[in-house]
C-alpha cells in the first residue's frame, strides 16, 4: 500500500453548507455542579471574611505566617500551629491593567479597566497574601510595592467569601507633589 | 534496572460516606503524613510524586496541578494520572525501575461527597453521538452487561445477591470501611428495582476517603524497613470504549491485565500461588465475572465458589475481605488504593479481626468503573 492509501478523506466545506444545515452535528451542554468542603483552613478564613478581618496560620518550624491559611506547612509537611490575625493593609507584589472580561470579551468604551494585583498582605510573611483587585486608582499610579487597604461590603451583605473585600486601594491618596509630577511626566510624553 | 520494587509505607484516613469536616487537601495531608511516617521518610527526601486524579471528578480543568502542597511534592518531580490508583503505581513502579528514583509516592483519593450530579458527571463520559442522546443512566450500562453476564455463564441474580451480603458482612470487620451491614441476599433481591437485573443494593455507594502509598527500590526498601511488601507484578489493560462492539459478558481487560502481571510474576497457576484477593465489586456481578477472567475458575463457575464458601474469610481463596466496595465504598480513582492497603495490612499480618493467617501472595484488582472497559491488576508478597 502507499501511504496515500491510508488517508481516509473527506469532503471540502464552505461555511455557507454549515449554515444551511448540510452538515449535521451534535452537541452537549454539561450540568455538572460540585460544592467543595472548605474544611478547617477555608471555613475559618472564609468566616473571618464574614468578620471584617484577614486570618493567616503560622508554621513555627518553619517561622512562617501562612495567607491564605492551611492547617499543614507543605514545606516542612507537619501540621501547622496557631492561628494568627493580620492587617488588611499590604503592599502590592504584582499587577496588571486588564482590558478584556473572565469570558475573554472586550470591556466597553465607559468601563473602567480590571486591575488584578497580589498583595503582601502585612503580618504575613513575605510573599504570602491575597489576589484581589484594586480600584479608586489612576492606573498610572499603580506600581510594584505600592501601599493599599481593604475596602470591605458593608457587614450585612457579607457572605463568607473571598468577594466580602471589595477591592484594595491605595492607603494615602497621591500627594499634591506626587500628582504635579505625574502630570509633568505626561506632558513630556505627549511632547515626544 | 533494580531488581525489586516494594512498599515501604502506606497511609489512609478511613473512608466515610461524607467528610464536611475537612478539604480535600486537608483529607490527602493526613493520609500523606501517615504514610511517610509509616515509612520514616519524609516528604523530601522522596524523589517522584503521582496522584490518580481526574478533572471532571475533581471539578477543575488540569487538577493535577493543585496536588503538589498536600502531598509535599511542592518543587518536585510530580504528575498525574487520570486513571485508577493503580495504573498510577503502574506508573511509580516503572520509574522506580529505571532506576532513577529510589522513592516514589502515589496518592489516590475521592471527595465523592462534593461532586453534586454524580450520575450526569458519568453519563458525560459516554459517547456524545451514539450514546448520550438517548440518556440513560450509567447503571443501565452495567444492566446490560450484568444480564449478558448471567446469560452466558448461567448464574442466577440470588448469586450475585449473595455477593453483596457476604462483602457488606466482611466491611463489619474493617474500621475503614463506610457500609458494613448483616443482609441476607433476599434484602437485595428486595430492595428497589434500578435497572434490572440491578437492584440498589446490588451498586456500591461512594465514599470519601485517601491512601498514599511510598515505594521503594530493593536497597532503599531494605534499609527502611523489616517487612517490604513486594511488587511481583503489574498489569493493565483496555478494551475498546464502543458500547455497540465491546464483549459484554466476559471482562476481557481484566483477564489481559491478570495475565501480563501473572507473566511478571511468574505464576502460572494463580488458585494455587495466591492466597486471597481484592477485586471490583463496584456492581454485585462484576466481583463473579472477574474471579473468571483472573483465572480463578472457568467462566460460569465463580458463583459456585462463592456458595461452596470459598471466598469467604476462611475459605480457600479469601475474597475481599476488606468488604470490597459494596462494603468499603466506591472510592473513584482510590479504589485500586483501598485495595492495595488490604493486602499490605494482610501481609504485614496488621489486619485485626479480619486477618487471614499465613499469607503471603495477594492480588489486587480494579476496573475504573461505567462505561470504561479498563483493569489493573497489581500481585504483592511478603517474600
Ligand atoms: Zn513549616
Amino acid at each position: 500500500m502507499k501511504l496515500e492509501d491510508y488517508e481516509l478523506g473527506g469532503t471540502p466545506l464552505r461555511s455557507s453548507d454549515i449554515k444551511k444545515g448540510n452538515v449535521l452535528t451534535t452537541s452537549w451542554e454539561p450540568n455538572l455542579a460540585y460544592a467543595w468542603d472548605d474544611g478547617v483552613a477555608i471555613g475559618r478564613y472564609l468566616a473571618e471574611l464574614k468578620n471584617g478581618r484577614i486570618i493567616g496560620r503560622t508554621c513555627y518550624k518553619c517561622n512562617r505566617i501562612m495567607i491564605p491559611p492551611r492547617m499543614f506547612c507543605e514545606l516542612c509537611f507537619r501540621p501547622s500551629d496557631e492561628w494568627v490575625y493580620c492587617k488588611d493593609t499590604g503592599i502590592v507584589n504584582t499587577f496588571s491593567i486588564c482590558h478584556i472580561n473572565w469570558d475573554a470579551s472586550r470591556r466597553g468604551p465607559n468601563e473602567p479597566p480590571l486591575i488584578p494585583a497580589v498583595i503582601e498582605i502585612d503580618g504575613a510573611s513575605k510573599g504570602m497574601g491575597i489576589l484581589h483587585m484594586l480600584s479608586e486608582v489612576d492606573p498610572d499610579d499603580i506600581k510594584v510595592g505600592l501601599k493599599v487597604k481593604a475596602v470591605w461590603k458593608n457587614p450585612g451583605e457579607r457572605t463568607g467569601s473571598i468577594t466580602d473585600i471589595l477591592y484594595f486601594k491605595p492607603l494615602r491618596a497621591p500627594t499634591k507633589r506626587a500628582k504635579a509630577t505625574k502630570k509633568r511626566a505626561k506632558a513630556t510624553r505627549k511632547r515626544k | 534496572m533494580t531488581e525489586r520494587v516494594a512498599i515501604v509505607g502506606i497511609g489512609t484516613t478511613g473512608f466515610r460516606p461524607i467528610t464536611p469536616d475537612v478539604s480535600y487537601r486537608e483529607l490527602i495531608f493526613e493520609a500523606a503524613r501517615k504514610a511517610y511516617t509509616d515509612a520514616g521518610i519524609e516528604p523530601s527526601e522522596i524523589d517522584g510524586f503521582i496522584t490518580a486524579a481526574e478533572d471532571f471528578l475533581e471539578g477543575y480543568s488540569i487538577a493535577d496541578e493543585y496536588c503538589p502542597d498536600q502531598i509535599g511534592a511542592v518543587l518536585k518531580p510530580t504528575h498525574t494520572v487520570p486513571g485508577d490508583f493503580l495504573q498510577a503505581m503502574a506508573t511509580g513502579f516503572m520509574m522506580v525501575k529505571t532506576g532513577a528514583f529510589r522513592t516514589v509516592a502515589v496518592e489516590a483519593h475521592s471527595k465523592a461527597s462534593n461532586m453534586k450530579n454524580i450520575s450526569e458527571l458519568i453519563g458525560f463520559a459516554m459517547d456524545p453521538i451514539y450514546n448520550r442522546p438517548l440518556r440513560e443512566t450509567p447503571h443501565a450500562i452495567s444492566a446490560l452487561e450484568m444480564t449478558r453476564y448471567l446469560f452466558e455463564t448461567c448464574t442466577t441474580p440470588d448469586q450475585c445477591a449473595q455477593v453483596v451480603s457476604k462483602n457488606m458482612g466482611n466491611a463489619m470487620h474493617n474500621p475503614y470501611a463506610a457500609f458494613g451491614a448483616e443482609i441476607e441476599s433476599g434484602d437485595v433481591l428486595n430492595s428497589e428495582p434500578v435497572s434490572l437485573p440491578l437492584h440498589r443494593l446490588d451498586i456500591a455507594q461512594h465514599a470519601d476517603g485517601a491512601v498514599v502509598v511510598v515505594l521503594a527500590d530493593e536497597a532503599t526498601a531494605r534499609a527502611l524497613t523489616d517487612v517490604p511488601i513486594w511488587v511481583e507484578g503489574i498489569g493493565w489493560c483496555t478494551d475498546t470504549p464502543t458500547l455497540e462492539m465491546r464483549d459484554w459478558g466476559e471482562a476481557a481487560y481484566a483477564r489481559l491485565a491478570a495475565d501480563m502481571a501473572y507473566r511478571m510474576a511468574g505464576i502460572t497457576n494463580p488458585v494455587a500461588e495466591i492466597d486471597f484477593a481484592e477485586i471490583c465489586d463496584e456492581y454485585s456481578y462484576k466481583e463473579l465475572q472477574h474471579m473468571e477472567a483472573l483465572r480463578f475458575c472457568m467462566p460460569g463457575e465463580a458463583a459456585h465458589l462463592l456458595e461452596t464458601g470459598v471466598t469467604a474469610i476462611d475459605g480457600e481463596l479469601p475474597i475481599n475481605v476488606s468488604g470490597g466496595a459494596l462494603g468499603v465504598g466506591h472510592l473513584f480513582e482510590a479504589s485500586g488504593a483501598h485495595k492495595i492497603l488490604e493486602l499490605v495490612e494482610q501481609l504485614r499480618g496488621e489486619a485485626g479481626t479480619r486477618q487471614i493467617p499465613d499469607v503471603a501472595v495477594g492480588l489486587a484488582q480494579t476496573w475504573r468503573g461505567v462505561p470504561t472497559a479498563t483493569g489493573a491488576v497489581a500481585i504483592l508478597s511478603n517474600l
